[in-house]
């Protein structure tokens, strides 16, 4: 009966999980990992990079609107080059850094020469949205331009950086698996060892659901916390 | 007040405006938002500027804590041209010139209290002397159990009130105040104005209001400018620049739109400082010249603090009448002033 037979899937699909489990759950630290650092160090370089975008606009607290273009074009080219190309162009570069180019601590490289212009962006959305009459309160009661950045402008903006910090995150994630099947760790790598050149279904499916969940988790943790630190309703 | 007693010239003044021009370069060419503007603010003063939109308003107090650098000509504030000053003493000017704006600008991720620290906490003051003197604050604007709440928990009245309570941490010597009350209601503009003067009269601080609002400058302000289209069209003691506005500009804001003069009649414009003579002067007038005449309008305001009349007359259209009334209120004790309805501005 049909009944029967969608149970005895079930159940074989129970007993394979913690062979599954056992397979991947390296690849999840290591994607974790890859994850969590690529984001750090491109957040390192692109809260800077946000906050020179946001106020060397012509109107804001330090025009130079020459400045500004110039970083804005070099943002839209790191930006326009597809994620592929850069990983296999920024090899030298990982060289350099980490003494070679293959492995996981190497995938960080590229991970973070890929998102920082990403990042810059995301920063400098959110770092657009205070409203500058509370920036000219701020100028108007004699605060320097270091207090106004960091007193008013980035932490006026809170909610949502750490918003674009999730956003970041998970699209780090994505990359992750896509360096993983061109010489990184992580689940990509699992993913595109098993899955593709064994024929491992099963792993391949346990992989994505894995990323799933990684990928939903960082979104609902990183909205609750913006809406915890949030204190505009209420 | 001491104003009474003191001749006004006698009283210092704290900020002397001297030919400001501000230009706005622009695509479409420049933009001469203030064009040549003097003003002398005295320790104490409660001034008053209005303007239609677009006048120029926010330019000039944008001007005085340089905000907005002028184009051309001098502020001083205190005798030192700010305009002169390195960044380093302009931040410290500006702790000394507060200012509170119509969208009340506060920090939305901090707290009453936190916002009020602020500017202490830029000033380098440490943060237990900072909250002695924002529970200090809370006090004066009568919100001491609003402090652990956050701005949006507030209404725009509560909000301006921190804001003023903000303003006043770095103990001021001048307040700007940029269309504080317009995006509230009458009542709780009222009850903004009247913390104002309380500031004002208690602390001695030096006010400079913004407002397209009459209302707001007859209540509160000692003196008043009227600004139109970067000019300043009229300035003055608020009683003697309501009672007889000069120029256009000033009649336009002053009367509004409620008043329509009808087209082709001689009309005049009585002016009274005693209200007494509200009254007997209209009918007297008609017994004396026998020719009845029509009353268009009148009102009694209270002006800084005075009764104010004023009337709208119709002239008979017989001219001998009409001469007949002009030379009787030529004799009363009341300013008189020829309208007529078929120039209109
Ligand atoms: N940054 C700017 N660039 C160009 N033009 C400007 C700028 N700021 C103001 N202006 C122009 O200067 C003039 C005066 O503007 P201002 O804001 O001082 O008027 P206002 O009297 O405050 O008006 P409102 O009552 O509407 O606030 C206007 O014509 C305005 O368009
Ligand atoms: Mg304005």
């Amino acid at each position: 009966m049909f009944l029967n037979e969608l149970w005895a899937a079930l159940v074989s699909v129970w007993e394979a999980l913690p062979g599954l489990w056992n397979l991947t759950i390296g690849g999840v630290w290591e994607t974790l990992y890859i994850t969590f650092a690529s984001t750090a160090f491109a957040y390192i370089l692109g809260i800077p990079l946000g906050i020179m975008l946001v106020v060397f606009r012509k109107d804001h607290l330090i025009p130079s609107p020459r400045t500004r273009s110039l970083l804005d074009v070099i943002v839209n080219i790191l930006r326009s080059v597809p994620f592929l190309i850069l990983m296999i162009a920024a090899i030298p570069l990982t060289r350099l850094v980490v003494g070679t180019s293959i492995g996981t601590t190497a995938t960080i490289v590229p991970l973070v020469v890929a998102s920082f212009p990403f990042v810059a962006r995301t920063v400098e959305s959110s770092l657009l949205e205070v409203d500058p009459g509370v920036i000219e309160a701020a100028q108007a009661m004699g605060a320097n331009r270091f207090q106004i950045v960091c007193k008013v402008i980035l932490r006026e903006a809170v909610p949502g950086l750490v918003n674009g910090a999730a956003l970041a995150t998970t699209a780090i994630l994505g990359y992750t698996a896509m360096a993983g099947a061109i010489g990184g760790g992580g689940l990509g790598a699992i993913a595109i060892n098993y899955g593709y050149y064994r024929f491992r279904t099963d792993v391949l499916w346990f992989a994505i659901v894995e990323l799933v969940l990684l990928v939903q988790g960082i979104q609902f943790v990183g909205t609750r916390v913006s809406r915890l630190l949030d204190h505009r309703q209420r | 007040m001491e104003q009474g007693i003191v001749a006004r010239e006698q009283i210092p003044v704290l900020i002397d405006i001297q030919g400001v021009r501000k230009v706005y370069p622009t695509q479409v060419g420049e933009v001469v938002a203030l064009d040549g503007i003097d003003l002398r603010i005295r320790q104490g003063d409660i001034y008053g500027i209005i303007g239609m939109s677009g006048a120029g308003k926010s330019t000039l107090i944008r001007c005085i804590n340089r905000l907005d650098a002028p184009t051309e000509g001098r502020i001083l504030i205190d005798d030192r041209d700010i305009l002169l000053m390195k960044r380093r003493e302009l931040l410290k000017m500006r702790r000394s010139v507060a200012m509170i704006f119509q969208q009340f600008n506060l920090l939305m991720q901090r707290t009453v209290l936190g916002n009020i620290c602020f500017p202490l906490e830029i000033s380098g003051m440490p943060r237990a002397k900072a909250l002695v003197r924002a529970h200090e604050l809370l006090e004066i604007v009568s919100l001491q159990d609003k402090a652990k709440a956050y701005p949006a928990q507030l209404s725009g009245g509560q909000k301006q009130r921190v804001a003023i309570a903000r303003a006043l941490a770095t103990e001021p010597r001048v307040l700007l105040c940029d269309e504080a009350t317009s995006a509230l209601d009458p009542l709780t503009t009222q009850s903004i104005l009247a913390l104002l003067q309380d500031i004002n009269r208690r602390m001695g601080i030096t006010i400079v209001i913004i407002t397209h609002e009459m209302p707001v400058i007859r209540q509160i302000c000692t003196r008043v400018a009227i600004i139109d289209d970067g000019r300043i069209a009229e300035k003055g003691d608020v009683s003697k620049v309501f009672a007889h506005p000069k120029t256009a500009a000033a009649r336009r804001l002053f009367l509004g739109a409620q008043e329509e003069i009808p087209t082709g009649k001689r009309c005049v414009r009585i002016a009274f400082t005693d209200t007494d003579t509200y009254e007997p002067v209209v009918a007297n007038m008609i017994l004396a010249c026998g020719v009845p005449v029509n009353i268009l309008s009148g009102s009694i305001q209270r002006v800084a603090g005075q009764q104010r009349g004023q009337m709208l007359i119709e002239l008979p259209d017989d001219p001998k009448g009409a001469q007949r009334a002009l030379d009787y209120l030529a004799t009363q004790n009341v300013t008189v002033e020829e309208v007529s309805g078929d120039v209109p501005e």
